[in-house]
């Protein structure tokens, strides 16, 4: 399967085998990290990992669109948008086998 | 939020493991995803995101000081999409 994807599961497969805890140990360790990541997001507004990327939070301000099915102009509100930046490493990496 | 920060947090919410087990996890899990984008895979992590690999097709850009004509080869990027879950806690009040 070549283009396979990767999930949680995956995830806790990988430290199940190479550290020695049990599965629902794994899980716990995959949730933690994720919720940790959105929850320092939530507070910080970024957050760095290294050789991985930088995931950060841009503010975006109130403008006029346009409803494509009416054409009637609409405020759309101000919000945030995530975004995320690779590393050199993660840029180089899925590069290597073109 | 830094990397090592993020593993003392884990390191935290998960009493039954070590500190060295947290650090470790942490690795292994951003070396996973790494790896499975660079053989042209994806990630899915449903209520956070997914991460894709995007191909920027080649181009002929231009030296925007001397406007010489450059030709810009095609390449690969890693892409995030953040999941509605994780849009919604970033948006919520």
């Amino acid at each position: 399967m070549p283009n396979h994807t990767l999930t949680r599961s995956d995830l806790c497969d990988t430290l199940c085998k190479k550290l020695d805890v049990s599965r629902q140990q794994t899980v716990n360790l995959v949730e933690s990290l994720l919720q940790e990541i959105a929850n320092a997001l939530v507070k910080e507004g970024h957050v760095k990992i290294s050789s991985f990327g930088t995931f950060h939070i841009r503010k975006k301000s109130e403008r006029i669109g346009r409803n494509p099915k009416t054409g009637k102009e609409v405020m759309i509100t101000p919000r945030k948008s995530l975004s995320f930046r690779a590393s050199h490493l993660l840029k180089e990496s899925v590069n290597k086998r073109i | 939020m830094t990397r090592s920060e993020l593993v003392q947090k884990i390191n935290k919410l998960n009493p039954g493991i070590t500190s060295q087990q947290a650090e470790e996890a942490v690795t292994l899990i951003f070396e996973r995803i790494v790896e499975t984008l660079a053989k042209g895979g994806r990630v899915e992590l449903r209520g956070f995101g997914v991460f894709t690999v995007r191909r920027r097709e080649a181009r002929t850009g231009r030296n925007p000081r001397t406007g010489d004509s450059v030709k810009v080869k095609g390449k690969n990027v890693p892409f995030f999409k953040a999941g509605k879950l994780l849009r919604d806690q970033i948006n919520a009040r």
